[in-house]
């Protein structure tokens, strides 16, 4: 009889562990537990122990040189190994480069279903209710799966990380891998994106739209994401023209973002710019037209060409974080 | 010569604006806005691009695109065949027209076996109307192929393909063995746009119409169930910033951010 959860958490590059690895163990642990935490990488056993911080009672660490890079020939036997270990009646994964690889592949293998990029989880009568945006934020779905496992993969931010408290039983295995079982090669890597916080990572993100009417005006944008700490982002009008970076873009066809604070600079608030930002509670927003659609998605509205603005409003940021 | 298999669905105009967007919630099904006609589902005219891409470095590559749905779909199909595309596809079968991701998969994965003689299988790394992204990976599972997900560029040489592959921070070059698939993201760039000689060319071009009968399979059975879809409550209460000057409208909003504890 399947029981529990599985989670596969996540460990950043650096080696420490990933935000969603406890937005899951706390998703889980509400569905009912027991949680069990899977963790997947190369030297990565040091950190097993915090993964188990946040309501898992036990931790499957699999440390090996073949895991270092995400790859799906690697990961999903291991995975599916786990899985036929553990038993769990649901899998809970991250909505990340990893998740997004694996989740559909091992839901395939293990012949269920998986609902991605949910941004609820709940449990009636056994059943798993994964509710999720579709049509780029416009509509949600409530979904169950038929299969078992029930899998889902979690927005990244969309729930709540318990503190720190408690252990767990941490449980090492070999990854029983052989270098001939994946079928890709990781031939090299390159970092794209400007020096500083990543847009998925940034509490604040500033937001350039085709108002700011340039590339010129993003170093404006730039010097206040830096003020506060964020990233900037674009619409995808901004991105067509090459006026900033693609990677930068926010969307329906771009990235979607969950900070605590989006500033939209010159964003007129399409719905294919609102699907990447359908999540963040607080959106402030400056535009010229007082009919701009974006206000009525935000917290505070500022009816001002946002050249006079910006710069005012940037003196007054630094005025209120020196205190 | 490499024959590269796209995979296009057709999709509500996701440009449609909001206010038009509605569900019939007792149906659990989209009510299309009135004169708003259905597009491609763009990721999948940007794996069409990137087929393209290919087959400039590769005149003599065949690209087939394969497209399950009903009759509307066609004209996906032609648009595709208009970009450049070599042949068409279209399965058409009242018994699948409900196929949740995991059927339209299975669906997908039986046309690639009956089409037998294939190097690579771009997908759109998701649709733009479920956002869901399963269908291109769970061929590959279903097929035991190699896949790459979310590639901005693929490259072709023979017995492998070379695919840049989006990261949060970059992207990693990623080589697979072919037959493989992969799936595209919008980072590889602008799909191009039919010319008018071009899409009279595409009206020439024969879309085959095949059903479950002629894949030899029955209707896959679903995975998931829709239990529901709805318009959620995004309203939220807007403070619109008064002040007399530019200055004093900087200065309440850094204050209210402050006070929000969010700067």
């Amino acid at each position: 009889m399947p029981n529990g959860v599985l989670i596969f958490g996540e460990t950043t590059e650096d080696g420490k562990l990933a935000g969603i690895t406890a937005e899951l163990s706390g998703a889980a642990a509400a569905l009912g537990g027991p949680v069990t935490c899977a963790l997947l990488g190369a030297g990565i056993e040091g950190i097993a122990a915090d993964a188990g911080q946040y309501g898992a009672a036990k931790v499957i660490v699999v440390d090996d040189p073949l895991l270092k890079d995400y790859q799906g020939d690697a990961y999903l036997p291991v995975a599916e190994r786990i899985v036929s270990d553990v038993d769990p009646a649901v899998i809970l994964l991250g909505q990340t480069m990893i998740g997004r690889d694996l989740a559909p592949r091992l839901a395939q293998r293990l012949g269920t279903a998986v609902a991605m990029d949910c941004v609820a989880v709940s449990m009636e009568n056994d059943k798993l209710l994964a509710e999720r945006p579709c049509y780029g934020g416009a509509a949600r779905a409530r979904y169950t799966i038929n299969g078992t496992p029930q899998i889902a993969t979690v927005r990244v931010k969309a729930l709540e990380a318990p503190a720190a408290s408690g252990s767990a039983e941490v449980v090492k295995q070999d990854a029983g891998l052989t270098a001939d079982q994946i079928r890709t090669t990781i031939t090299g890597r390159k970092k794209e994106e400007a020096e500083g916080i990543r847009l998925e990572d940034a509490t604040v993100v500033v937001g350039g739209g085709r108002g700011i009417g340039g590339p010129e005006g993003f170093q404006q944008l730039e010097e206040l994401a830096g003020i506060l700490v964020g990233a900037v982002g674009t619409s995808r009008a901004v991105c067509d023209l090459g006026w900033y970076p693609v990677a930068t873009q926010i969307g329906l066809t771009g990235k979607i973002v969950t900070p605590d604070l989006y500033i939209a600079i010159g964003i007129s608030g399409a719905s294919q710019h609102m699907a990447g930002i359908s999540s963040v509670k607080n959106i402030a927003s400056i535009n010229k037209d007082a009919d701009a659609s974006i206000f009525k998605s935000s917290r505070w509205a500022v009816v001002n060409d946002w050249k006079e603005f910006v710069p005012l409003f940037l003196e007054e940021v630094k005025k209120v974080k020196a205190g | 010569m490499p024959n590269i298999i796209c995979f296009a669905k057709q999709v509500p105009d996701p440009e449609t604006p909001a206010s038009q967007f509605k569900v019939d919630e007792a149906a659990n099904k989209i009510v299309p806005a009135p004169g708003v006609q259905p597009v491609p589902s763009q990721f999948d005219t940007i794996a069409v691009e990137g087929a393209l891409r290919i087959k400039d470095n590769h005149p003599d590559s065949i690209i087939t695109i394969v497209s399950l749905g009903p009759d509307p779909f066609r004209d996906t199909i032609k648009h595709c065949l208009a970009m450049g595309a070599d042949e068409g596809i279209h399965i058409n079968d009242p018994a699948v027209n409900d196929a949740d991701h995991w059927a339209t998969a299975e669906v997908l994965a039986a046309a690639v076996q009956k089409l037998g003689d294939y190097d690579l299988i771009l997908a759109g790394r998701q649709s733009v109307d479920w956002d869901i992204g399963v269908v291109g990976s769970t061929v590959a599972e279903i097929l035991g192929l190699p896949v790459v997900t979310i590639a901005k560029q693929i490259d072709y040489a023979g017995d492998k393909v070379t695919v840049e592959r989006v990261l949060m921070d970059g992207f990693e070059t990623v080589e697979a063995p072919t037959p493989c698939v992969v799936t595209v993201s919008n980072e590889l760039g602008e799909p191009r746009y039919p010319q008018l000689r071009q899409i009279m060319q595409a009206a020439k071009k024969e879309v085959k119409a095949w059903t479950l009968a002629d894949l030899g399979i029955e209707a896959p059975q679903n995975r998931v169930n829709l239990e529901a879809l709805y318009i959620p409550d995004t309203s939220v209460e807007t403070e619109v910033i008064e002040g007399e000057t530019a200055q004093e409208k900087a200065a309440i909003l850094a204050q209210r951010l402050s006070d929000a504890k969010l700067i």
